[in-house]
């Protein structure tokens, strides 16, 4: 080790400092030659016999020297300077030449840095937490519905009986509070969390602190923590806001703290909010109910030294002793423990390592591009090469020249490529908002850029080793003599293998766009169940009422302000809508079927999704009606209480029966039973995409004016509405919210959002995935195509003097024609089959993010296969029509 | 004749440099090449220039050193000297080299049946 560190540095000096560390110098040669050849006189030869004698015993001095010059100094780092200055001389001669392939590799390694910085910065970086591979996300599980939220007293006695977390935090997102200021009101966004929750982040407030358990509590003293957005739109950043009082639905809360303004938290269900509030002091009488979830989720950290395992199984046993002493409530209840990162980026992945796939691929063809470029110039070199090899430099010098330039080619491209690659970032990011999550953690750093650097000298060796390894072996004797036509058959076959490969690696990336945009097509075309356009949903936030308002006043409210917003010229249906719209979030609600034996524990019984809507819900959905009819006007608090459910409904629970007139009773939130009036269509709840057991998922409406005093007590402060619009929604939101001003100054207009957003948000990821795919495909395509263009223009260039001679054989125009065009679809042709058969056997892995589409879709191959055949064809085109018009007389007098 | 350019000639040229440096002390390069012509009886003729590259060899090992001096004959000429480093490079190779041609000596020496 030492010597050859020793070695190293009198090599580094040597290359420096040649002078000092020269043996074997000229002089030392000469002074050699001449005591050999001195005593070559002292046995009688004449002075030039002896001279030519030493010469001869020494061996060629030149090659001494060059020997002992790659020796003495780094011979690699000098021959690099060497290489590198004459192959930027070279690539200066031919600017052309240079700015394709640098573009070329620019785009195949721009779109790689691209690609690769979204993927480091959501599936490889860390979290922005410290000791993220420590966090856990616990939620509860049942092998019917996956994971899902946990009750309160479920997750209280989780923190108390584990032992392998050193915390346990719920939270619960989609709260929102009316702050009431002097003149107006305005809604903002809350989250509900356990006193623990920032600590077991790991996120310490900027001012003031983290609640206390003491907050946590059931009637403790109302307090609220502030994001810093929050604290900053609101109050300027005032460094002394902690302690004042905020007023929340009409009650105080005291501000303990104030995040920092980059506190980011991105995982089931929880969404960022302008406020925080403690979760244990929620009033909800819900809270303290142990069958019902809704919307609690559970973040954990697992103490030092315990693996996941353990920690899966420990959270297993504590949710066995819940299930086995409250049988009724927690039988099948289990508790699942997820990797806070796996949990987050789940969805994307699948997209993802899709997409690194597709863009590898573009690189690839970019560099058979490059390849083929260099093997045409190369046969130019040919004879300079020749020569070289002639006057003594070695088959690995000769490589090493070639190959240095592929690098600096790629080198360059790759410089390149890190600008398109930080453009196209920003903007595709700034075009594709909130479909990625830890979109803000995507950008250039220091592994982006070794990934652009170690793919640029990828690709620079692949690229370049082809034609160097076959231009290092010339022929000496034949290239020389040929006068540097070269045009053996060998070279022009791995011309053609280089279009073959960048062919069928073109097919397999439009098929895989193609295969997305199917899916895409076929999701849109699919039908929700309901007409999603014009149709807008907001909220409307209420002032705090006096403590003991009546229910049937709160129900009087809501229908005056129904009517109050009917009045808005424009919209043609209004209804309450006491969830938000369908599709975005779901509650489920036990139930029994009166006259059906009643199932053993509340976990076995039939459930469904509930839909609380007014008579109006309807029409503005338009949700086909099957039979009976809809919830009416009539339906209130006097009349008896009925329900609408849908043809799933019917299907699972009553099978051939028919359901109208039977009752249900949802025995744990509605206390009396429900007879059903009407069946209506099924609407797909879990997207486009549903499939498996939630696409026939048991649905039903009961009516918004039929809620017990208690539920509507419990969520007086807000209430949801859905209009149907003529023309545009968004055109309506100002009408809208001048109606609910009028209507009562300190209500909150808010969260207006669009049914066909819904759906579109729904697609985002597809969509993402779809347009970057057909993005990488354009290229692929653009790529290929240009890749058989030079191939073929090419080749038909080297056989110039053949043409000729064809033709003044008398070969006619159009089989000359028919020459180059079939060289060309020959190629083509074998590249496509190529690529379906590659496609074939690569697509199966992006079935996951695939839908109502075979990964072997026949259309998608078949169309593939045509439009690129007729590209390649077009291509050829060109170069075929230059070969065709040659002119004999001039084509033989060229050589 | 021996291939001139295979490894192991290189590493036994670069030995027998060695040998020579320490038996006889400075030494000019062709005085070096001169010697090894003695010893060898002619067997083993090679290119003298391939000594500058042995001697390159061992003076990035730092294995010998070299100043310049005069020849007999009154010419400049580089006089190389072999190091303590050397010394013992030497009795290292040297015992391998003893060791290695008895291994190789005993295994031309087998006879069919023993």
């Amino acid at each position: 080790m030492l010597t050859a560190m020793r070695v190293f540095a009198s090599r580094l000096l040597g290359s420096f400092r040649r002078q000092h560390f020269d043996a074997g110098s000229e002089e030392e040669f000469q002074s050699h030659l001449h005591m050999l050849a001195d005593r070559f006189v002292s046995q009688g030869m004449t002075k030039a016999e002896a001279l030519r004698a030493a010469k001869q015993q020494f061996g060629g001095v030149a090659q001494i020297e060059e020997e002992l010059r790659d020796r003495s100094s780094l011979a690699l780092l000098e021959a690099l300077w060497q290489d590198l200055s004459y192959g930027l001389r070279v690539l200066r001669k031919s600017p052309g030449f240079a700015a394709i392939a640098v573009l070329t590799l620019a785009l195949g390694i721009g779109a790689n840095t691209a690609l690769f910085s979204v993927v480091n910065g959501v599936l490889l970086n860390p979290l922005p937490y410290p000791h993220p591979d420590k966090l856990v996300t616990v939620t509860s599980f049942e092998p019917q519905y996956g994971e899902g939220s946990i009750s309160y007293p479920d997750l209280q006695d989780w923190v108390r009986d584990n032992r392998t977390l050193s915390s346990l935090a719920g939270y619960r997102s989609f709260q929102s509070f009316n702050l009431i200021g002097q003149t107006d009101a305005q809604r903002f966004s809350a989250v509900n969390v356990s006193a623990s929750f920032f600590p077991t982040l790991g996120v310490t407030p900027v001012l003031g602190r983290n609640f206390s358990p003491a907050e946590d509590q059931l009637n403790a003293p109302p307090a609220v923590i502030l994001s810093g957005g929050f604290w900053k739109t609101k109050f300027g950043s005032s460094p002394d806001i902690v302690g004042k009082t905020l007023n929340l639905d009409g009650k105080d809360y005291t501000v303990v703290g104030v995040l920092p303004q980059n506190f980011y938290f991105c995982c089931i269900n929880f969404q960022l909010g302008d406020l925080y509030v403690p979760l244990g002091a929620a009033q909800q009488p819900w809270m303290r109910d142990r069958k019902v979830h809704t919307g609690i989720y559970a973040v954990g950290r697992i103490k030092d030294g315990v693996t996941l395992a353990q920690a899966r199984s420990d959270m297993d046993r504590v949710a066995r002793n819940l299930a086995a002493t409250y049988p009724e409530a927690d039988k099948g209840v289990g508790a699942a423990v997820t990797p806070v990162k796996e949990e987050m980026v789940k969805d994307i992945q699948p997209f993802l390592l899709v997409l690194l796939a597709a863009v590898g691929f573009v690189l690839l063809i970019a560099c058979v591009n490059v390849a083929n470029l260099l093997l045409a110039r190369s046969t130019g070199r040919a004879r300079e090469f020749a020569i070289r090899a002639a006057l003594g430099a070695s088959q690995g010098r000769v490589v090493r020249q070639l190959l240095t330039e592929s690098v600096l080619l790629s080198l360059v491209g790759g410089g390149l490529g890190l600008l398109l690659a930080f453009w196209g970032t920003t903007a595709g990011l700034s075009i594709l908002p909130s479909t990625l999550p830890r979109a803000n953690d995507v950008g250039i750093d220091s592994h982006v850029l070794l990934f652009t650097l170690i793919i640029s000298l990828l690709a620079g060796a692949l690229f370049g080793l082809a034609p160097a390894l076959k231009t290092s072996h010339p022929d000496l004797h034949e290239t020389l003599k040929e006068g540097g036509r070269g045009g053996s058959g060998v070279r022009y076959r791995t011309q053609n293998i280089f279009v073959i490969v960048e062919m069928a690696l073109a097919v397999v990336l439009l098929v895989g766009a193609g295969l997305t945009i199917r899916t895409l097509m076929h999701l849109w075309s699919v039908n929700p169940g309901l007409d999603p356009h014009n149709v807008l949903g907001f909220e409307v936030g209420f002032p705090p009422v006096p403590p003991n308002t009546s229910a049937n006043a709160l129900r009087a409210r809501v229908r005056q302000l129904t009517d109050k917003i009917a009045s808005v010229p424009g919209l043609t249906a209004v209804s309450v809508d006491n969830w938000r719209l369908p599709m975005t979030g779901a509650d489920d609600l036990p139930f029994t079927i009166e006259g059906q034996p009643k199932p053993a524990d509340e976990n076995s019984s039939p459930d469904a999704i509930w839909y609380i809507a007014g008579p109006g819900y309807l029409n503005v959905m338009k949700i086909p009606l099957l039979r009976g009819r809809f919830l009416g006007p009539q339906d209130d608090a006097n009349s008896p209480g009925v329900c609408v459910i849908d043809e799933d409904f019917a299907r699972k629970y009553f099978g051939n029966q028919d359901p109208i007139g039977k009752r249900i009773d949802p025995t744990l939130t509605i206390k009396e039973p429900l007879e059903i009036v009407g069946i209506v269509g099924h609407v797909k709840q879990f997207g486009l995409d549903e499939s498996g057991i939630n696409a026939s998922y048991p649905q039903f409406y009961t009516s918004n004016f039929q809620l017990p005093d208690d539920i509507l007590t419990a969520s007086e402060s807000s209430a949801g509405y859905v209009v149907r619009t003529q023309g545009p929604p968004d055109a309506f939101t100002g009408a809208i919210r001048g109606a609910v001003h009028a209507f009562n100054s300190k209500a909150v207009f808010y969260e207006p959002e669009t049914m066909d957003s819904v759906i579109s948000d729904s697609l985002a990821s597809r969509r993402f995935a779809m347009i970057l795919l057909a993005i990488f495909a354009g290229l692929a395509l653009v790529l290929a195509s240009i890749g058989i263009y030079g191939v073929i223009s090419y080749i038909a260039g080297q056989r110039t003097h053949e043409i000729g001679i064809r033709i003044a054989l008398g070969a006619q125009r159009r089989d000359i024609l028919k020459i180059v065009l079939g060289h060309g679809t020959r190629l083509a042709l074998i590249g496509v089959a190529v690529g379906l058969a590659a496609s074939a056997g690569l697509t199966r892995l992006m079935s996951k993010i695939l839908f109502g589409v075979s990964s072997l879709d026949p259309l998608t191959f078949i169309c593939v296969a045509v439009v690129l055949t007729l590209v390649a064809l077009a291509a050829c085109y060109v170069p075929a029509r230059r070969a065709m018009k040659v002119d004999p007389m001039v084509a033989l007098r060229y050589e | 004749m021996t291939d001139v350019k295979s490894e192991v000639f290189q590493g036994t040229l670069d030995l027998m440099v060695l040998k020579t440096l320490e038996v006889l002390g400075p030494l000019h390069g062709y005085g070096i090449a001169r010697r090894i012509e003695q010893l060898s009886d002619q067997l083993l003729r090679l290119n003298e220039g391939t000594v500058y590259a042995s001697l390159l060899r061992l003076a990035q090992k730092g294995w010998i050193r070299s100043e310049w001096g005069t020849s007999e004959n009154n010419r400049r000429a580089r006089f190389y000297s072999i190091s303590n480093a050397g010394r013992r490079q030497l009795a290292r190779e040297a015992q391998n080299w003893e060791r290695f041609s008895g291994v190789i000596g005993k295994i031309l020496q087998m006879q069919a049946g023993g």
